[in-house]
């Protein structure tokens, strides 16, 4: 058990909590410097390309954790915000804007682009706003096949390499320097959330996902600071879906549908919503089941001589763990690895029942 | 003439829509819950009325089919709230919603698994007959579905004002604590009118699989059917059905008149715009919660 | 020049009026009670302070601002501060994340200057975590600093509302029922610090109590309230001692004083608690 005895305000306002923490961080980010020189003495990159679509996701994930699991805003429609930023990026860098300059701009304009489309919606509640969200990315199909001159409609559009001055980074030809680029932009992404977070902003967030009552009597502007979440939220999903584009290579008006949008919202509650961990957690899990299942199926086939090939299997397998998750583990993936270092922390002293009340309680969203 | 037959065509589809959508107004109406698997149990139950007609596979008679998929409905409507649901109280709405989507995705997954992802059809006694008068034709399908729906209503509005069952569901649905001090055990009405909504969804399942061919993915149909329900404004049976036929008429109207993938876009446009514009239906007024 | 100024003010619900045609002022400093059975329209008159509702007519003002011309989330930037009757705390945050959005509307920097979290933006986190921790002390509220509001037993999480709203450094503090389910010796404390909080802090009180005991320790006037008019208002001994509201607690059957009062229901709420009229 570990006592930390704060002395000053900036302890409680600074992103590691103590020594420790930052050394255990530090360590972990030492790691994910280090993954690619592995992969560079085997010489084999495929599971470091499963390592950078992780990333990717963990990205979006973040984008949809600041909106869901921080703001309350449930969203089934992010990957069309994705879709924005891949198409945006692939048109800016193909009229010869340098990447350095499109990449943040996607950024910032899938951000405006998410606000303009929010502000409409953003009267709705829960599952009104999911409804809306989930009409929104079944008609992005439509839309880009609708506007095919630039998208390039049903027959898809070839997304250029990434270009650094001049030092090209593509997934194939260079997948230990594409790694590099999506870590630096978790890393990037990461330290906005972590700002927000500590900040007023993100107190207003939590604010208005935990009583809109009490948050506009506490001064806070309701529409302004859902905006503000919808902003941040559709800027990291746009990256993530440049980034996407540049992993996929060539990308359709299939690439980004109904079923990426609700896989990212089930990846985050896997993962543990409301919490920045659960982003990445999650987005391994949904990493990791296809591996699982490829190998399983070798596995199989090599020493069983069985082969199984069932569509579908994946995203069943997801679903399962899911379900599993809401039943038995609400607060996710991270809120399992809490318990665990609790009962480490309190050995033996831990109690069955020490999380049992930060179950959250229904909010009927009716008004009679 | 041409547009008879749009209309009638419209309405058979809007029926379906219809149903699905009166299927989750159920729930949500009872339990706040908004099933999003509520398209794959109407597809499920079109699977089972498959497995138990159509001679490949149990080759039973096509009436007794009917009950026999409606009744293993409620059962697995009823085991679901009663196995998963009930363990989940004090969740949030948007637990639930996520937990019907995945449940969604299993049993899409597990239909592929037992009757493959070929589209197949339901074999009725009626199937490609018609019924034509003055130069129009008309499926008797068509026609079947339209009866059928004016039925089902019909029993479902008597079911809801003349039994004790279906008042002490009403009663549980309009204020969970009244009804429960006034001893209605209302966890088990709950399972009750999951079990009712998974009766309803197979018999929209039986008239969608009797009119065309049926497959896994048929339950994403249910998205249409939640514009349909956005329409109503998610809480009132008969705006539901209303809802429904809108959604099915606009469909091959745009097709017919509107330029060439309208009528694809249609469905969902309306839910958003619905919700958008006008969040509690066509049909009612906004309230406020009292602090 | 009174800092609160409510003038005929009417609010209806459907066939009802909750609020009928009822004047009053609060002047600064004073800690001012409503009083009255419940439906009588004491929260009423809280949402509409808290623009929550629009009055059907009259006028309401505060501290020389029109108060109808603003929505519910520019109130509190004038120095209006309130709780609710069954506390609307951020339930995921801790105590001290609940005082921080307190200090909301005492905000400074911009969005874009906290996501980069400039040094501009440190100092003024250290400063308010500087308020915040004022109210701590002030509250007793140090042992639940880092604590969860979801895991909190009911009388702290009725503290935490107080302090939240101290956090704000209000002019104004409306507090309504502050003393609502807590136990004698919790009702105690928040006597004291209502007196503090008039006393020390310099702000004035309006507050909505059904706890007479609570009411005449620490108010200065009351106003009594029966189905949405005003009954009586002076000083708590007068009010209390009042014809019209002995009728309006007791009925007009004459029921021997210092009984406990009847329950009595009316229209925009089926009676739940009642009023203790001691």
């Amino acid at each position: 058990m570990r006592f930390v005895f704060k002395t000053s305000y900036d302890a409680d306002i600074r992103w590691f909590k103590h020594g420790a923490q930052m050394f255990w961080y530090a360590i972990l980010l030492a790691i994910m410097l280090a993954v690619p020189l592995y992969f560079m003495a085997t010489g084999d990159p495929y599971l470091l390309g499963e390592f950078t679509s992780v990333l990717i996701f963990a990205i979006a994930g973040m984008g949809l954790m600041l909106l869901t699991g921080q703001t309350g805003l449930v969203s089934l429609g992010h990957a069309t915000f994705m879709a924005m930023g891949c198409y945006a990026n692939v048109l800016l860098l193909n009229a010869g804007v340098p990447w350095l300059i499109s990449f943040p701009l996607v950024g910032l304009l899938a951000g405006v682009f998410g606000t303009i489309i929010a502000f409409p919606v953003l009267r709705l509640h829960g599952v009104y706003l999911a409804l809306a969200t989930l009409a929104m990315s079944i008609l992005t199909g439509d839309f880009i096949i609708l506007g095919e001159a630039w998208t390039g409609g049903v027959s898809g559009i070839a997304v250029p390499d990434i270009s650094i001055f001049g030092y090209g980074v593509n997934k194939y030809a260079n997948p230990y320097a594409y790694y590099y680029v999506v870590l630096a932009v978790v890393l990037i992404v990461l330290a906005f959330y972590r700002n927000l977070l500590r900040s007023p902003t993100g107190r207003s967030f939590a604010a208005v996902r935990d009583s809109e009552i009490s948050a506009q009597a506490m001064g806070i502007n309701l529409t302004r600071t859902k905006a503000t979440s919808f902003f941040f939220s559709c800027a990291a999903a746009g990256l993530a879906g440049a980034l996407f584009g540049h992993n996929a290579t060539y990308v359709t008006h299939e690439t980004f549908d109904v079923v990426m949008s609700i896989t990212l919202l089930l990846m985050i509650v896997i993962g543990g919503l409301g919490f920045i961990h659960g982003a990445f957690l999650g987005a391994i899990v949904v990493g990791l089941i296809p591996v699982l299942i490829a190998n399983g199926r070798s596995f199989l086939a090599t020493t069983f001589d069985v082969n199984i090939n069932i569509p579908g299997l994946e995203s069943a397998m997801f679903a399962s763990i899911l379900i599993g998750f809401i039943l038995f583990e609400p607060m996710g993936l991270y809120g399992r690895w809490l318990k665990i270092r609790t009962y480490f922390e309190l050995f033996p002293f831990y109690r069955k029942d020490m999380f049992r009340r930060q179950k959250s309680y229904l909010k009927t969203e009716r008004v009679k | 003439m041409d547009f008879v037959q749009l209309v009638v065509s419209g309405l058979a589809n809007g029926c379906v829509y219809g149903l699905i959508a009166l299927g989750f107004v159920l729930i949500y109406k009872a339990t706040e819950a908004v099933n999003f698997a509520q398209g794959d149990f109407m597809m499920i139950g079109a699977f089972v009325c498959v497995g138990l007609t159509n001679a490949e596979y149990m080759g039973l008679s096509f009436w007794l089919a009917i009950p026999l998929a409606m009744l293993i409905m409620a059962a697995l409507g009823y085991a679901f709230d009663w196995g998963v649901l009930r363990h989940m109280s004090g969740q949030s709405q948007t637990s639930i919603v996520i937990l019907t989507i995945a449940l969604g995705f299993i049993l899409r997954f597990a239909a592929g698994t037992i009757w493959s992802h070929e589209p197949v059809s339901l074999e009725t006694p009626f199937a490609g007959q018609d019924l034509r008068f003055n130069g129009i034709v008309l499926g008797i399908d068509e026609i079947a579905i339209i009866v059928v729906t004016v039925v089902l209503t019909a029993l479902l509005f008597l079911f809801f004002s003349r039994t004790k069952l279906g008042v002490a569901m009403q009663a549980a649905s309009q204020n969970q604590l009244a009804a429960y001090y006034m001893g209605i055990p209302v966890k088990r009405i709950q399972s009750m009118v999951w079990a009712l909504s998974g009766a309803v969804a197979a018999v929209a399942g039986i008239l969608f699989a009797s009119k065309g061919a049926i497959d896994p993915s048929a339950g994403l149909l249910g998205i249409k059917a939640f514009a349909a329900a956005a329409i109503g404004g998610f809480g009132s049976l008969p705006g539901a059905l209303i809802g429904g036929l809108i959604i099915g008429l606009v469909e091959p109207f745009s097709s017919r008149y509107g330029p060439p993938g309208v009528s694809q876009i249609a469905p969902y446009a309306i839910l958003l715009l619905v919700l958008i514009f006008r969040p509690g239906g066509l049909f009612s007024q906004s309230q406020k919660k009292k602090v | 020049m009174s800092l609160l100024q409510i003038r005929n003010v009417t609010q209806r619900f459907g066939g009802v009026v909750a609020v009928n045609d009822v004047s009053m002022h609060v002047d600064e400093g004073e800690v001012f009670a409503l009083v009255g059975p419940n439906g009588a329209g004491k929260s009423t008159i809280f949402n509409l302070l808290s623009r929550f509702y629009t009055p059907a007519g009259g006028s309401i003002t505060f501290d020389g601002h029109d108060l109808m011309k603003l929505s519910p989330d520019q109130v509190p930037s004038l120095g209006v501060a309130r709780t609710f009757q069954n506390i609307e705390l951020f339930e995921q945050a801790t105590v001290l994340q609940n005082l921080l959005v307190g200090r909301h509307r005492h905000r400074k920097t911009s969005v874009l200057a906290e996501a980069f979290f400039t040094r501009k933006v440190w100092e003024e986190e250290r400063h308010h975590r500087h308020a915040a921790e004022q109210v701590i002390d002030f509250l007793n509220l140090q042992a639940y600093r880092d604590k969860l509001i979801a895991g909190l037993p009911y009388g702290v999480r009725k503290v935490v509302e107080l302090g939240r709203a101290l956090a704000t450094e209000p002019k104004l503090l409306l507090l309504d029922e502050p003393a609502s389910g807590l136990s004698v010796e919790e009702t105690q404390d928040m006597a004291f610090w209502i007196e503090d909080i008039q006393k020390q802090m310099g702000i004035t009180v309006l507050m909505v109590e059904h706890d007479m005991g609570l009411v005449s320790a620490v108010s200065d006037r009351v106003l009594a309230l029966a189905d949405g008019k005003e009954l009586a208002t002076g000083k708590p001994s007068e009010v209390q001692s009042h014809p019209a509201v002995i009728e309006a607690y007791l009925g007009t059957s004459g029921i021997a004083k210092g009984g406990t009062a009847p329950v009595r229901s009316t229209a925009e709420d089926a009676a739940q608690k009642t009023g203790d009229v001691a």
